[in-house]
């Protein structure tokens, strides 16, 4: 009997390591091509001349002021989307969670919909929003973020939905409201803390989406890190690979961050 | 130590989508005093405490504590303790800061919350937990440190929403009397709400009673099981027999006896009589009209199931637990009442 089941298990933990082995390999090898590509000059010989010029932050801005400023505004776009996903999210289910929970499937709905929209579709429509935003708030990329709260907002709602229904949001607020604590209060020192882990991951998932968006800026004629790497490729393609590289790399460590933190969190109450 | 005020409830009506949660409720609380709610599931007794807490805004009627009308004042300004019957500690905070949440909110020093929380939770005995999460107590501790975070700071009136309902029936029993020594320590006027009559019975120094949104009785709970206001009273507190009568204005005859009646009795005609199961007694007797159906040993003492024959419905009589066994099913028996004063209700 346990003979059968070990034999299983073996086989279980063979079949595991095939699967990770094989996306492994798959997700690695475009990453190899990259860094291959990366480290080479003209001749074919080995060197980090283009990954020295790209920690030369100096040198970055002088020499590909598109780059840099494509940079500065993924960071600022980041940001931005962040805040206003969070600022817009949070209270808002929250208080449809505690007062009209028979929203709950319309709010959801309204959250999952961008899922369907495919992004052309997205601007399209945007473009005449788009034009007031230009008239009241001038050109900046950074207004762009508007446009990725919608974006993020399924997958920004799928983890703090998950969040919201790991605690008892209705008792929890009623006891702070009625040790004195208003609305703001309960917000702040109660809801939030116990939604850490689901805000962390909502706004990792933003940052990463938000960083690896091309369609939107490219057909708003905006300049953010993708569109600038894109520009670049056509000059340059040694140093645009590069920052592609970089890019990908830190959202790897970004969603590696995210599991950590939920997987930390969670331990935390299994250890009891 | 704080004293209690006195609190008014008047004419509380709540509607939810037509079911009248609350139907013109009226409650006084006597300073200092533990009144506990009882009543069957749904008979609004949450929807009056919520109301009291400022959580649930009545549709119509008053809330006025210590003579203030707080009908329209939020939950955060009417400081009120409570405990829900949900675990409700902030997963987030230690036992003792959670105890501390309501002082910082008031802008105490650190100095003077640590030794209010220390206070607290060494009424509550817990001293020994206060640097556990939620996650790390039991849930009669969780229902503890709650006790303590809603007395930490020194509210006008407790509010209790079944905090024991959760818990297991000796954490509950042991809980339930230090709820009542620690009520009586800190003189708060405190609001319990509960569907154990047993344990309304047991802590409260007067007992309602509720049904369909309304207040049906307020007694101390002897005068509560002695003198039910009702039949649903006398049915719902304690075992009570139903059997036919005659009343006769004070007196009423039953199983062959003549009982007093008590206030609020039907006066005339046939009547059904509620009698305690402690109010008869059964005796062996060849020629009784009376047969034994069942009996059964319960510890501390017994019951016997007795048909009064003539078609009459079976009732229940409490015997000495050692007298259980001179009952065997079939045997022949006289039942008498003891001649406690009973009520009487027309038969409907
Ligand atoms: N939020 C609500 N929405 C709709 N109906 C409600 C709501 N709260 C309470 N009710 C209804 O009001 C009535 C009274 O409810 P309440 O919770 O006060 O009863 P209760 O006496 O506390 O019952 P229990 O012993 O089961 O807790 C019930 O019929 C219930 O269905
Ligand atoms: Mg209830």
């Amino acid at each position: 009997m346990s003979g059968i089941r070990a034999t299983r298990r073996r086989r279980q933990s063979v079949l595991r390591w095939v699967v990770v082995t094989v996306s492994m390999v798959f997700f690695a090898a475009p990453l190899a091509g990259m860094l291959d590509f990366t480290t080479k000059d003209a001749q074919g010989r080995r060197t980090a001349a283009t990954w020295a010029k790209l920690v030369d932050v100096e040198g970055i801005s002088r020499d590909y002021p598109d780059l840099a400023a494509g940079f500065t505004a993924s960071v600022g776009l980041a940001v931005l989307t962040v805040v206003v996903m969070l600022v817009l999210l949070v209270p808002t289910m929250t208080w449809v969670r505690l007062r009209v929970p028979g929203l709950s499937r319309t709010v959801e709905f309204l959250c999952l919909l961008p899922l369907t929209v495919p992004a052309i579709v997205l601007v399209v429509g945007l473009t005449p929003v788009y034009s007031w935003v230009t008239y009241f708030l001038g050109e900046s990329t950074i207004w762009l973020g508007f446009a990725y709260v919608i974006l993020v907002l399924p997958y920004a709602y799928r983890s703090i939905d998950v969040g919201l229904r790991a605690i008892d949001v209705k008792t929890l607020s009623e006891a702070a409201r009625s040790l004195g604590a208003g609305w703001g209060r309960v917000m702040v020192r109660v809801v939030l803390p116990n939604l850490r882990t689901a805000v962390l991951s909502a706004a990792f998932l933003a940052v990463a989406l938000t960083l690896g968006e091309f369609t939107i800026a490219n057909l708003f004629s905006r300049t953010n890190l993708q569109v600038a790497m894109f520009l670049l490729g056509k000059s340059d393609a040694q140093i645009s690979v590069a920052v592609g590289l970089a890019a990908l790399v830190f959202a790897f460590i970004v969603l590696f961050g995210l599991s950590f933190v939920g997987g930390r969190s969670h331990s935390r109450k299994e250890n009891s | 130590m704080t004293r209690g005020v006195a609190v008014q409830l008047t004419d509380l009506r709540r509607t939810y989508s037509g079911v009248n949660a609350l139907d013109g409720l009226t409650l006084h609380l006597e300073p200092g005093e533990l009144v506990a709610l009882l009543g069957p599931s749904g008979c609004g007794k949450t929807t009056a405490l919520r109301c009291l807490a400022g959580l649930e805004d009545p549709d119509s009627g008053r809330v006025e504590v210590g003579g203030k009308d707080l009908t329209k004042v939020s939950t955060n300004k009417r400081d009120m303790g409570m405990v829900f019957q949900a675990y409700s500690l902030f997963p987030h905070l230690t036992a003792r800061q959670n105890v501390e949440f309501g002082l910082q909110l008031r802008k105490q020093g650190s100095e003077q919350r640590r030794r209010r929380s220390a206070e607290m939770l060494e009424l509550v005995g817990l001293s020994a937990h206060v640097d556990k999460y939620a996650h790390q107590m039991s849930g009669g501790q969780q229902q503890r440190v709650a006790l303590a975070r809603a007395l930490a700071i020194e509210p006008q009136v407790l509010l209790l929403d079944e905090p024991l309902s959760a818990l297991d029936a000796k954490v509950r029993t042991q809980l339930r009397d230090e709820i009542r020594r620690i009520q009586l320590e800190v003189g708060t006027t405190t609001l319990f709400v509960t569907h154990d009559q047993e344990e309304a019975l047991a802590i409260a120094d007067r007992v309602g009673v509720m049904r369909s949104g309304k207040l049906l009785q307020l007694a101390a709970p002897q005068e509560l099981y002695s003198r039910p206001a009702d039949d649903f009273v006398a049915d719902f507190v304690g075992l009570t027999n139903r059997v036919v009568g005659t009343s006769r204005g004070t007196t009423a005859e039953a199983l062959g006896a003549s009982l007093p009646l008590l206030p609020g009795s039907a006066t005339e005609g046939t009547v059904t009589v509620l009698i305690r199961p402690e109010h008869l007694t059964v005796t062996q007797d060849a020629q009784g009209s009376a047969v034994v159906i069942s009996s059964s040993f319960l510890g501390a003492q017994g019951r016997v199931v007795v048909s009064p024959g003539e078609d009459l419905q079976q009732v229940l009589v409490q015997v000495p637990s050692a007298a259980v066994a001179d009952f065997a099913p079939g045997d022949r028996v006289t039942l008498r009442p003891v001649g406690a004063p009973a009520l009487a209700v027309a038969r409907g």
